[in-house]
């Protein structure tokens, strides 16, 4: 099988340097972009896997490097931003990057993510499976039953809505706009501290450790990533 | 020796005056013994030299009454400005446009008919103001003026013709002019041209001018145009000898009083003063001083009286109204405390029998002070019964009638009680009654109640009763002296009454500004100030009060009114800001305005414009209630100025300590951001080395990520640090659950904690709470690290949350060593630390950042020593009530 082939896009030649060589070594095929124009035609013609986008681009914007990428692709989007830019981070998200990392960040925290969203593509090809497993917890989705050890968990329709929305991009960070418009529908956007209240209740149900979740993580400022 | 070399004060006032003089436009002015001497011309010629020489030259207003010369002159200028049309009772009439002028803003402009007034409606009431304004805008004029319309000539002309002229311009503005051409022809000449019809004559006044240009008057009129030139040259000549220190006598600066009285005598009185100061060059002031004689003025005596004083102002004196019992102890303490020494007073011919009767005013003013000089000045108007006698009609009558019905009533009073007094009793119940009578309806009434009663008693009281008979000659010399004491009693009450009165007022008006001091002196802030000015200005003079202040582009706003609002024009305040000047209702500029404005000078600048609405502002008429009111405005301006300073003192200390606090930093940096720099040059190069074995360059590797990663926190934090202290940060506040952010510090520190045990203690069911959540992460995380930097490894750190009493509490506490003892609150300090010297990384900014974050959200944080050992931090956040959906209610 032919190595992953991951586009970064990146303006900061340090960075992208050590990006590469960290991810040669993982045995990634790596394509290299200084611009964001520059990476939409190297996104185009040379159809990478995954493309991780810097947020802060000298010409385009990393938001309509991901826009127009969308237009076209499914792939996975990473994205990469400075502390300060919250509000970005999560515009890029909402339009459809499927993750982001902080600057600075570590290279074992990229390559796992960039693994578990290749992964995740994969397994959404062969969908299907109406099982869902993480920890001890077990999600049958044909029959609406969750399990956790074993035993019969109750979940509200709320809650259990939460819930499949969270499993159906497992791996991706959903923002509250997007939770809530799959839970609530329109007009409860500026209600997001409705979320806090239901993911709470369900910590409370499927965690062992509530407070230092394992699996139902929260992006702090952004939304929530289910691992 | 010292008369070669000038005064320093006197050459600093000199540059002053340069200074000024260089910025303001220049002025020439043509002037002339009388209309016709070609004075128009002669400027008009001079101009178009100007234009020859490439100056720019604009015509701003001519009037060549059909003169063809000048109309084919006037045709050589390259531009002319429009005039203003004005509406006036129907008519349309022109006026010079000084809006225009100021926009077009000419090297030189034109200006004919210095001393013209303006039509109603106008900026200014004189078109002199019109030019002085265009001075103080760096435009330079020329203008054309006839002697006859010099304020202190005025009256001297008019003695000599007979003809009066009222459009005059003041003495001062002709001397500050800084160049004077005298246009002069031989009266022969003008009298050929005026047969020739070359002179113009309104045709209202033909036939005064024919008067007008008799020969002699010409003459006369030639030779004051001459005179006063002359002078001109003079003054020029001393300035000159002044400038360059040759003058070798050094003179007392002179102070002229003006001693303004009550009879018509006035006007030329202070025309004389001020010719008189003029040519000593020096200070003069115009007094009036109110006795209780002159207190029962009427009332077109008062305010001829007033019209005198602000002439004198106008003439450039200084005013007063003094207020005495006695006119020559009261002008001979005030002439003392100004230090004059020169007194003018007019002959008191008025009544030929009060000089008889009084002691002679003047032979006692000189008697009592005869270090003073005083100048008399002689009375050529026929004498002022009639004006007396127009008095005596104007007098209250009611005053009178109520004297008389106090008198009956005293009198039927008597009647009953006749049977038990005696006669001489009856007559001290009427004296009694004279008595009240002076003190409540003044002298004249007073005076009339004392006849009465000595008519009364004879007819009543004295035998045969019912008939003005008298039987005993005795009761003659009881009448007389009857008369005789209740006229002096009534006089003596009459005065009291007066003095109390004035007392009164006097109090009045020390109570009110001794109130406004004392208010803005205890004032900090200009909203304070504005409050203070505006309650008391109209609170003393019982009328709607606005104060406008600048903003930092010298545009002027209103800062704040009375209760009631003035009717304000924000144009006319600008212009008072602008010129420092008073302007609006009671003053030369902007007359019809419906407001007062005044500008609120303090010693460094124009601090703001005070507005009064006019409705009852007749009293600004009264100098003494004016000047009330201009002390008013300097203290409101000094109150402001002293605020202003106080700001700038604050502004200066913030800076300081911003100096302060940089350096500190600025050290501390240097040593927090470079020994991990070393560290990581060092532990770097070291890793090039490709002999290292391979699990060394693991270490080094380990090391690098370490030392990097602190300063990331330490960038970090300072950072926000930065944010927050400079107002850049906007709080995202949305009701956040504290487990949430509890648990994605923990995870963000998962590589620092490792080594520690951590314990969270958050009860399920914890209200959410109202939070920037990026933020109280970044608390807890500094907390944290800071938790697992000063305890040793395998060292408990708990975290719990609790909500009581409307507060969401967040503990953190470790089991270790502690705070030291003493410097809990100093923690919170920027670049402090507990211990000073400390190989743990971190500029002390860590714990400033939180305080600053949670007091961001109106929270407390606070450290202790817990009970056994370690350190305890709190926070506490107010807690409200997050809306909630419906099913979980």
């Amino acid at each position: 099988m032919k190595a992953p082939r991951i586009l970064i896009i990146e303006d900061e030649n340090q960075i992208r340097r050590f990006v590469r060589i960290a991810l040669e070594a993982e045995n990634f095929d790596v394509i290299e972009a200084d611009s964001g124009t520059r990476g939409l035609i190297e996104a185009s013609t040379r159809q990478p896997d995954l493309v991780i986008v810097d947020l802060g681009l000298p010409d385009l914007e990393g938001k309509e490097v991901i826009r127009q990428i969308r237009g076209w692709s499914e792939m996975p989007i990473v994205v990469l931003s400075a502390r300060d830019r919250e509000e970005e981070k999560v515009a890029a998200l909402d339009i459809g990057a499927d993750d982001y990392l902080t600057k600075p960040f570590g290279m074992p925290e990229l390559i796992a993510r960039i693994r578990a969203h290749l992964r995740r593509r994969q397994s959404n090809e062969n969908q299907g499976d109406p099982i869902v497993h993480f920890g001890d917890v077990i999600v049958d989705l044909a029959a609406h039953a969750v399990t956790r050890s074993g035993v019969d968990v109750h979940l509200t329709p709320i809650e259990y809505r939460l819930l499949l929305s969270l499993i159906n991009v497992r791996g991706r960070v959903v923002t509250h706009n997007q939770l809530m418009l799959a839970v609530w529908g329109p007009n409860y956007s500026e209600r997001s501290h409705y979320l806090r209240v239901y993911m709470g209740h369900l910590r409370q149900k499927l965690e062992h450790n509530p407070a230092q979740p394992e699996f139902l993580l929260t992006e702090l400022g952004v939304g929530y990533r289910l691992v | 020796m010292n008369e070669e070399r000038p005064d320093p004060d006197r050459l600093l006032a000199e540059i002053k005056r340069e200074e000024i003089a260089a910025q303001r436009g220049k002025l020439k002015i043509f002037i002339g013994a009388c209309a016709g001497v070609g004075k128009t011309y002669a400027m008009l010629n001079a101009a178009q030299q100007r234009i020859a020489e490439g100056i720019d030259v604009v015509i701003g207003v001519v009037e060549t009454h059909g003169r063809s010369e000048t109309i084919k002159l006037l045709e050589k200028f390259p531009e002319v400005l429009p005039l203003r049309k004005i509406n006036y009772r129907g008519k349309s009439l022109a006026e010079l446009d000084i809006d225009t002028a100021l926009q077009r803003a000419p090297q030189l402009i034109i200006v004919d008919e210095l001393a013209h007034t303006n039509i109603e409606g106008s900026r200014h009431v004189k078109r002199w103001q019109d030019v002085d304004e265009l001075l103080v805008n760096g435009i330079n004029v020329y203008t054309t003026l006839n002697v006859q319309h010099l304020e202190s000539l005025n009256d001297v002309v008019g003695g000599i013709t007979g003809i009066r002229i009222w459009e005059t311009i003041p003495d001062r503005f002709f001397d500050s002019a800084d160049e004077v051409t005298l246009v002069d022809l031989p009266p022969d000449e003008l009298l050929e041209r005026l047969k020739e019809g070359k002179v113009y004559i309104p045709e209202q006044v033909e036939h005064a001018a024919k008067n007008f240009f008799r020969k002699g008057n010409l003459i006369a009129l030639r030779e004051l145009a001459l005179r006063r030139t002359a002078d001109r040259v003079d003054l020029q000549m001393r300035a000159y000898r002044a400038d360059h220190a040759i003058a070798n006598v050094w003179q007392a600066r002179e102070r002229i009083i003006a001693c303004i009285g009550p009879g018509s005598i006035g006007d030329k009185l202070v025309r004389s003063a001020a010719r008189l100061a003029n040519e000593l060059k020096a200070d003069w002031l115009a007094v009036y001083v109110e006795t209780p004689a002159l207190q029962r003025l009427s009332k077109t005596d008062r305010q001829r009286i007033l019209d005198h004083l602000k002439l004198a102002e106008e003439l450039g004196a200084e005013t007063a109204t003094l207020a005495g019992s006695d006119l020559i102890a009261t002008l001979i303490a005030y002439s003392k405390s100004r230090n004059a020494n020169k007194l003018v007073v007019g002959h008191p011919t008025d009544l030929p029998w009060y000089q008889q009767w009084h002691p002679r005013f003047i032979d006692t003013l000189a008697r009592f002070s005869p270090d003073i000089d005083i100048y008399v000045v002689g009375n050529d108007k026929p004498s002022q019964i009639r004006s007396r006698v127009i008095n005596m009609g104007t007098m209250k009558w009611w005053n009178y009638a109520w004297a008389t019905a106090a008198c009956g009533v005293t009198t039927i009073l008597a009647a009953g009680l006749l049977r038990i007094f005696d006669l001489s009793n009856v007559v001290m119940l009427l004296l009694l009654t004279v008595v009240g009578v002076s003190i409540r309806f003044g002298r004249g009434a007073g005076a009339w109640a004392a006849a009465l009663s000595v008519l009364l008693f004879d007819f009543f009281f004295v035998p045969p009763r019912f008939s003005f008979v008298v039987s005993d000659v005795q009761y003659f010399f009881t009448f007389t002296l009857m008369l005789l004491i209740a006229l002096i009693i009534g006089q003596l009450a009459a005065k009291l009454q007066f003095e109390a009165t004035t007392a009164n007022i006097r109090e009045r008006r020390a109570q009110a500004l001794a109130a406004l001091s004392k208010e803005l002196s205890g004032a900090l802030t200009v909203e304070q100030v504005v409050e203070i000015a505006n309650r008391h200005v109209s609170g003393t003079f019982n009328s709607s009060v606005a104060v406008f202040l600048p903003s930092s582009q010298e545009k002027i706003k209103v800062a704040g009114t009375s209760s009631s609002q003035p009717i304000v024009d924000t144009a006319v305040a600008q212009w008072v800001y602008d010129h420092q000047l008073p302007a609006g209702f009671g003053t030369q500029t902007l007359s019809a305005a419906v407001s007062h404005y005044l500008p609120l000078q303090a010693p460094m600048r124009t601090r703001g414009v005070l507005v009064l609405e006019a409705k009852n502002l007749l009293f600004l008429d009264e100098p003494e209630e004016k000047r009330l009111l201009d002390t008013f405005a300097a203290q409101i301006a000094l109150a402001l100025e002293r605020v202003h300073y106080v700001e700038v003192a604050q502004d200066a200390l913030v800076l300081m300590e911003g100096e302060r606090l940089r350096n500190s930093l600025l050290s501390a940096i240097s040593h927090d951001l470079r020994t991990p720099l070393t560290a990581l040059v060092g532990l770097a190069s070291t890793l090039t080395d490709s002999n290292l074995p391979e699990n060394s360059q693991k270490e080094l590797a380990i090391a690098i990520q370490n030392e990097a990663q602190q300063m990331s926190d330490l960038v970090t934090n300072l950072l926000d640090m930065a944010r927050l202290q400079t107002g850049g940060v906007k709080l995202k506040k949305d009701w956040q659950s504290i487990e949430e952010i509890v648990g994605s510090a923990c995870m963000q520190l998962h590589r620092v904690l490792a080594t520690h045990k951590l314990v969270i203690s958050i009860p399920p069911n914890l209200p959410l709470c109202e939070c920037d959540p990026i933020l109280i992460q970044r608390v807890i995380v500094n907390l944290l690290s800071n938790a697992a930097k000063f305890t040793s490894a395998g060292s408990i750190i708990t975290i719990s949350a609790a909500a009581e009493n409307n507060e969401m509490a967040i503990v953190i506490e470790d089991n270790g060593p502690g705070l030291p003892r003493g410097q809990e609150t100093r923690l919170f300090d920027k670049f402090t630390r507990g211990e000073t010297e400390s190989n743990k990384p971190g500029v002390g900014l860590g714990l400033a950042l939180c305080k600053a974050i949670i007091e961001a959200h109106d929270g407390k944080i606070f450290a202790e020593n817990c009970i056994d050992s370690g350190a305890r931090f709190t926070i506490k956040l107010p807690l409200g009530i997050a809306p909630m959906p419906e099913e979980l209610l």
